[in-house]
Protein backbone atom coordinates (compact mmCIF):
# COMPACT_ATOMS: atom_id res chain seq x y z
CA UNK A 1 0.00 0.00 0.00
CA UNK A 2 2.82 2.39 0.89
CA UNK A 3 4.57 1.56 -2.35
CA UNK A 4 1.43 2.33 -4.35
CA UNK A 5 0.99 5.65 -2.57
CA UNK A 6 4.62 6.58 -3.17
CA UNK A 7 4.30 5.58 -6.82
CA UNK A 8 1.22 7.78 -7.23
CA UNK A 9 2.78 10.71 -5.37
CA UNK A 10 5.83 10.40 -7.62
CA UNK A 11 3.71 10.49 -10.80
CA UNK A 12 1.41 13.29 -9.60
CA UNK A 13 4.33 15.48 -8.51
CA UNK A 14 5.96 14.80 -11.90
CA UNK A 15 2.80 15.85 -13.75
CA UNK A 16 2.59 19.04 -11.66
CA UNK A 17 6.23 19.84 -12.38
CA UNK A 18 6.17 19.15 -16.13
CA UNK A 19 4.84 22.61 -17.14
CA UNK A 20 6.85 24.27 -14.34
CA UNK A 21 10.10 22.74 -15.60
CA UNK A 22 9.38 24.02 -19.11
CA UNK A 23 8.72 27.49 -17.68
CA UNK A 24 11.91 27.29 -15.60
CA UNK A 25 14.02 26.19 -18.59
CA UNK A 26 12.55 28.92 -20.77
CA UNK A 27 13.10 31.50 -18.08
CA UNK A 28 16.72 30.44 -17.63
CA UNK A 29 17.47 30.72 -21.33
CA UNK A 30 15.77 34.13 -21.37
CA UNK A 31 17.26 35.46 -18.13
CA UNK A 32 20.86 34.35 -18.73
CA UNK A 33 21.29 36.86 -21.58
CA UNK A 34 23.92 39.42 -20.70
CA UNK A 35 24.70 37.70 -17.38
CA UNK A 36 22.71 37.47 -14.20
CA UNK A 37 22.44 40.29 -11.70
CA UNK A 38 20.76 40.24 -8.30
CA UNK A 39 18.97 43.47 -9.13
CA UNK A 40 17.52 42.04 -12.33
CA UNK A 41 16.29 38.82 -10.71
CA UNK A 42 14.94 40.36 -7.53
CA UNK A 43 13.37 43.29 -9.41
CA UNK A 44 11.28 40.82 -11.33
CA UNK A 45 10.34 38.52 -8.46
CA UNK A 46 9.97 40.67 -5.31
CA UNK A 47 6.39 41.08 -4.19
CA UNK A 48 5.06 39.00 -7.08
CA UNK A 49 2.22 36.71 -6.05
CA UNK A 50 2.51 34.87 -9.35
CA UNK A 51 6.19 33.95 -8.98
CA UNK A 52 5.72 33.20 -5.27
CA UNK A 53 2.83 30.81 -5.96
CA UNK A 54 4.48 29.22 -8.98
CA UNK A 55 7.81 28.58 -7.32
CA UNK A 56 6.15 27.66 -4.00
CA UNK A 57 4.26 24.90 -5.79
CA UNK A 58 7.46 23.91 -7.61
CA UNK A 59 9.33 23.54 -4.32
CA UNK A 60 6.61 21.40 -2.73
CA UNK A 61 6.41 19.13 -5.78
CA UNK A 62 10.19 18.79 -6.11
CA UNK A 63 10.62 17.98 -2.39
CA UNK A 64 8.10 15.13 -2.69
CA UNK A 65 9.50 13.96 -6.03
CA UNK A 66 13.18 14.04 -5.07
CA UNK A 67 12.60 12.38 -1.69
CA UNK A 68 10.73 9.47 -3.29
CA UNK A 69 13.29 9.20 -6.10
CA UNK A 70 16.17 9.04 -3.61
CA UNK A 71 14.19 6.53 -1.55
CA UNK A 72 13.97 4.25 -4.59
CA UNK A 73 17.69 4.60 -5.26
CA UNK A 74 18.60 3.96 -1.62
CA UNK A 75 16.35 0.90 -1.52
CA UNK A 76 17.52 -0.60 -4.80
CA UNK A 77 21.19 0.35 -4.94
CA UNK A 78 22.13 0.68 -1.28
CA UNK A 79 19.68 -2.00 -0.09
CA UNK A 80 18.46 0.21 2.76
CA UNK A 81 15.26 -0.89 4.46
CA UNK A 82 12.81 0.03 7.19
CA UNK A 83 13.28 2.92 9.55
CA UNK A 84 16.62 4.02 8.12
CA UNK A 85 15.19 4.20 4.61
CA UNK A 86 12.08 6.09 5.72
CA UNK A 87 14.05 8.36 8.05
CA UNK A 88 16.56 9.39 5.39
CA UNK A 89 13.81 9.96 2.81
CA UNK A 90 11.78 12.09 5.19
CA UNK A 91 14.87 14.01 6.24
CA UNK A 92 15.81 14.82 2.65
CA UNK A 93 12.23 15.75 1.69
CA UNK A 94 11.78 18.03 4.71
CA UNK A 95 15.22 19.61 4.25
CA UNK A 96 14.46 20.39 0.61
CA UNK A 97 11.07 21.80 1.55
CA UNK A 98 12.60 24.04 4.21
CA UNK A 99 15.54 25.23 2.10
CA UNK A 100 13.35 25.66 -0.98
CA UNK A 101 10.69 27.53 1.00
CA UNK A 102 13.41 29.80 2.38
CA UNK A 103 14.72 30.41 -1.15
CA UNK A 104 11.24 31.35 -2.39
CA UNK A 105 10.74 33.73 0.54
CA UNK A 106 14.18 35.20 -0.14
CA UNK A 107 13.49 35.86 -3.80
CA UNK A 108 9.82 36.85 -3.60
CA UNK A 109 9.51 38.45 -0.16
CA UNK A 110 10.25 42.14 0.01
CA UNK B 1 26.35 -8.52 -17.54
CA UNK B 2 22.68 -9.31 -16.99
CA UNK B 3 20.68 -9.62 -20.20
CA UNK B 4 18.33 -6.74 -19.42
CA UNK B 5 21.28 -4.40 -18.99
CA UNK B 6 22.23 -4.82 -22.63
CA UNK B 7 18.89 -3.37 -23.70
CA UNK B 8 18.98 0.25 -24.94
CA UNK B 9 16.02 0.94 -22.68
CA UNK B 10 18.12 0.01 -19.66
CA UNK B 11 20.34 2.91 -20.68
CA UNK B 12 17.24 5.15 -20.79
CA UNK B 13 16.36 4.01 -17.27
CA UNK B 14 19.93 4.59 -16.08
CA UNK B 15 20.10 8.08 -17.61
CA UNK B 16 16.81 8.99 -15.98
CA UNK B 17 17.95 7.72 -12.61
CA UNK B 18 21.40 9.32 -12.70
CA UNK B 19 20.09 12.67 -13.96
CA UNK B 20 17.51 12.61 -11.16
CA UNK B 21 20.19 11.82 -8.60
CA UNK B 22 22.39 14.64 -9.91
CA UNK B 23 19.52 17.12 -9.74
CA UNK B 24 18.55 16.04 -6.22
CA UNK B 25 22.13 16.54 -5.02
CA UNK B 26 22.39 19.92 -6.74
CA UNK B 27 19.14 21.35 -5.32
CA UNK B 28 20.42 22.10 -1.77
CA UNK B 29 23.18 24.30 -3.27
CA UNK B 30 20.70 26.01 -5.56
CA UNK B 31 18.39 26.82 -2.65
CA UNK B 32 21.29 27.93 -0.47
CA UNK B 33 22.46 30.40 -3.12
CA UNK B 34 18.98 31.87 -3.54
CA UNK B 35 18.55 31.99 0.23
CA UNK B 36 21.64 34.23 0.42
CA UNK B 37 19.56 37.14 -0.86
CA UNK B 38 17.62 36.88 2.41
CA UNK B 39 20.75 37.93 4.23
CA UNK B 40 21.65 40.78 1.92
CA UNK B 41 21.41 41.77 -1.72
CA UNK B 42 25.17 42.25 -1.72
CA UNK B 43 25.83 38.66 -0.60
CA UNK B 44 23.55 37.40 -3.37
CA UNK B 45 25.28 39.63 -5.91
CA UNK B 46 28.70 38.36 -4.78
CA UNK B 47 27.54 34.75 -5.16
CA UNK B 48 26.18 35.47 -8.64
CA UNK B 49 29.43 37.16 -9.59
CA UNK B 50 31.32 34.13 -8.32
CA UNK B 51 29.25 31.86 -10.57
CA UNK B 52 29.91 33.91 -13.70
CA UNK B 53 33.21 32.16 -14.55
CA UNK B 54 33.57 29.78 -17.51
CA UNK B 55 33.84 26.72 -15.25
CA UNK B 56 30.45 27.51 -13.78
CA UNK B 57 29.02 28.13 -17.22
CA UNK B 58 30.03 24.61 -18.22
CA UNK B 59 28.58 23.24 -14.97
CA UNK B 60 25.36 25.16 -15.61
CA UNK B 61 25.21 23.67 -19.08
CA UNK B 62 25.51 20.25 -17.45
CA UNK B 63 22.70 21.05 -15.05
CA UNK B 64 20.38 22.30 -17.78
CA UNK B 65 21.21 19.15 -19.70
CA UNK B 66 20.41 16.99 -16.66
CA UNK B 67 17.13 18.82 -16.09
CA UNK B 68 16.13 18.55 -19.74
CA UNK B 69 17.17 14.89 -19.82
CA UNK B 70 15.14 14.11 -16.71
CA UNK B 71 12.20 16.13 -18.03
CA UNK B 72 11.98 14.40 -21.41
CA UNK B 73 12.78 11.01 -19.87
CA UNK B 74 9.96 11.62 -17.39
CA UNK B 75 7.54 12.58 -20.15
CA UNK B 76 8.49 9.36 -21.90
CA UNK B 77 7.69 7.39 -18.74
CA UNK B 78 4.38 9.17 -18.15
CA UNK B 79 3.39 8.58 -21.77
CA UNK B 80 4.36 4.90 -21.64
CA UNK B 81 2.42 4.32 -18.43
CA UNK B 82 -0.68 6.34 -19.16
CA UNK B 83 -1.12 6.10 -22.90
CA UNK B 84 -1.51 2.79 -24.64
CA UNK B 85 1.75 3.10 -26.53
CA UNK B 86 3.67 -0.10 -26.80
CA UNK B 87 6.12 0.16 -29.69
CA UNK B 88 8.65 2.79 -30.62
CA UNK B 89 9.97 3.01 -27.08
CA UNK B 90 13.55 3.23 -28.24
CA UNK B 91 12.64 6.15 -30.46
CA UNK B 92 11.15 7.99 -27.51
CA UNK B 93 14.26 7.34 -25.49
CA UNK B 94 16.47 8.64 -28.28
CA UNK B 95 14.21 11.64 -28.87
CA UNK B 96 14.37 12.46 -25.15
CA UNK B 97 18.16 12.62 -25.27
CA UNK B 98 18.20 14.58 -28.53
CA UNK B 99 15.70 17.18 -27.31
CA UNK B 100 17.55 17.56 -24.02
CA UNK B 101 20.79 18.17 -25.83
CA UNK B 102 19.15 20.71 -28.12
CA UNK B 103 17.69 22.63 -25.19
CA UNK B 104 20.92 22.59 -23.23
CA UNK B 105 22.90 23.76 -26.27
CA UNK B 106 20.42 26.61 -26.68
CA UNK B 107 21.17 27.57 -23.10
CA UNK B 108 24.92 27.35 -23.65
CA UNK B 109 24.79 29.55 -26.74
CA UNK B 110 22.96 32.19 -24.73
CA UNK B 111 25.26 31.85 -21.73
CA UNK B 112 28.44 32.81 -23.59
Amino acid sequence: MLELRLYLAQRISAAIMAPLVLLHLGLMIYAIQGGLSAEEILGRTRGSLFWGGTYGLFVIAVAVHAAIGLRNIMAEWLRLRGLLLSGLSWFFGCALLAAGGRAVVAVVGS
Amino acid sequence: MKAHRRQPLYLAFLLHRLSGLGLALFLPFHFYLLGLSLESDAAFERALHWTAGPLFKVAEFGLVFLLALHFFGGLRLLALENLAWSDRQKNYAAAAVALSFLLACGFLLRAF
